[in-house]
């Protein structure tokens, strides 16, 4: 099994180091042909959606790689990842891949003083620590997208199908059960 | 409070492989964002122009740094000037996401930086080599740049002091555990932070480039060199065509490996900032803060 990680701006390495942890292969996606490469997952990192949301419009790989989530390949998008994946941005007039059924708010907990750690539930895994930086939450989920993790009232992780996201950083912290959890989906 | 500072590295962590921008307005700044800027460093003067007025160069008015904070939706930084917690304590009250305790400005205090254990914001500061780098960050700090020479165009002293900065990093790494000791007493850091170094062959925060970048060529290099991002100053909109300059350097941050994208990212950039040579400037702000 080989995922590719977006590395386009962000907390990327954080990713790699985990799956490397996991004895997951993984692998950098930093421009267009890197994605005709074979793998069989990928992960969209947190930094800022503004930014990798630019880059891949720059780059020419919007298309491919919505392309290739709409046909199945099992995605895990953190915090700005989320934002990238999200359908509708509350107060965002941007669509970036747009892929999944949910809504979500940017920077939903204020400036860098709104960040911050706990430990919660989420649904197939147990609790969890979360570290939220400058997050967003997700408003509103629809369809076919699930609910996975509520903090605060608020919906911090979901997926639909092949599409995972948290608003949080598993990759932060010294837990791997969150990229665990996205293994298994790839699996099945 | 420690969990403040994790916090607070993790805002840098998620900073990386981005490009950070000086910026005097709000509409510069919405140009830097469209632009693909991670985040922008607000100030009224682009290091270029403190230099070349000369006086003493302070903290930002709260009013222009709040109009940038309105404009745009990625952090924003502001410096304070070394020393200054008063000034410091003016920035977190506006929740303001960084702040560049900074050379460029005229130092407040010539022998203490800011305790910026006392924040909760989180603090950025200048380093020319590891031990500086190390002090800053027992003060607080959590995230480190070099410091360069800002508002030169001229990329020589933040190429030496990252040059210096990751020589020192790698010759720590070769040390015997028992050669700590001293390492830390020359380095004037507590011996954990040098045994982090020792044991990671990294900082314990992240570490970005800053002063003198001018060119997407300018951003590879230091990349190269061992940055994990890279702060734009008087580079940009100090240039020809700041918004296609700002997304060529943004670019070939990502992809700075890649020189044949770099050689198309630098056609027809305009004309580059007019820099300074270090042999031809009167103030070296890289001296202040040690």
């Amino acid at each position: 099994m080989r995922i590719g990680v977006l590395c386009l701006q962000g907390a990327f390495i954080e990713h790699i180091h985990m799956l490397g942890s996991l004895g997951a292969e993984s692998f950098e996606i930093r421009q267009k042909s890197d994605l005709a490469r074979s793998f069989d997952g990928l992960i969209i990192p947190g930094g800022e959606s503004t930014v990798i949301g630019k880059l891949l419009g720059d780059l020419g790989m919007m298309d491919d790689v919505r392309n290739m989530i709409t046909d199945g390949m099992p995605v895990f998008g953190t915090c700005a990842g989320l934002i990238l994946l999200a359908r509708h941005i509350e107060n965002d007039p941007h669509v970036y891949l747009g892929t999944m059924d949910i809504s979500a708010r940017r920077n939903a907990y204020g400036r860098q003083l709104g960040s911050f750690a706990c430990t919660a539930d989420m649904k197939g895994i147990g609790e969890i620590p979360m570290t939220f930086i400058r997050a967003p939450y997700i408003e509103k989920v629809s369809g076919n997208a699930e609910t996975l993790s509520v903090v605060d009232g608020h919906i911090v992780a979901a997926r639909e199908g092949n599409q995972l996201v948290t608003a949080f950083h598993p990759e932060l912290t010294g837990d791997t059960r969150v990229h665990e959890y996205f293994l298994k989906m790839i699996k099945h | 409070m420690e969990n403040r500072w994790e916090l607070n590295k993790n805002l840098a962590q998620m900073l990386k492989g981005g490009v950070i921008m000086d910026v005097t307005t709000p509409e510069q700044a919405r140009i830097a964002e469209e632009a693909g800027a991670c985040a922008v460093m607000a100030l009224e003067r682009i290091p270029a122009d403190i230099r070349a007025a000369g006086g003493v160069s302070r903290m930002s008015d709260p009013k222009m740094i709040k109009g940038i904070q309105e404009a745009v939706s990625i952090p924003v930084m502001a410096k304070c000037r070394i020393g200054h917690f008063a000034e410091a304590q003016v920035l977190q009250a506006i929740e303001i996401d960084y702040i560049d305790e900074s050379e460029v400005l005229s130092p407040a205090d010539d022998v203490y930086h800011i305790d910026k254990t006392k924040f909760d914001v989180p603090f950025v500061c200048g380093a020319k080599d590891l031990g500086e780098a190390l002090r800053r960050i027992n003060e607080g700090a959590s995230m480190i740049r070099t410091k360069g020479e800002p508002g030169t165009g001229d990329v020589v002293q933040a190429v030496r002091h990252m040059r210096k900065m990751m020589s020192d990093i790698r010759r720590l790494t070769s040390c015997a555990e028992d050669e700590l000791f001293d390492e830390a007493k020359k380095l004037q850091v507590p011996y954990d932070l040098v045994l982090y170094v020792h044991k990671n062959g990294k900082l314990p925060v992240v570490n970005f480039a800053a002063g003198g970048v001018a060119t997407p060529a300018d951003a590879s290099l230091m990349m190269q060199l061992g940055a994990e991002g890279v702060f734009v100053g008087s580079g940009i909109f100090k240039s020809g065509n700041p918004a296609k300059r700002a997304r060529a350097i943004v670019q070939a941050v990502t992809n700075y490996t890649d020189a044949k994208l770099i050689a198309e990212l630098s056609e027809d950039l305009g004309e580059a900032m007019v820099g300074i040579n270090e042999q031809e400037i009167q103030l070296l702000m890289a001296e202040r803060g040690k």
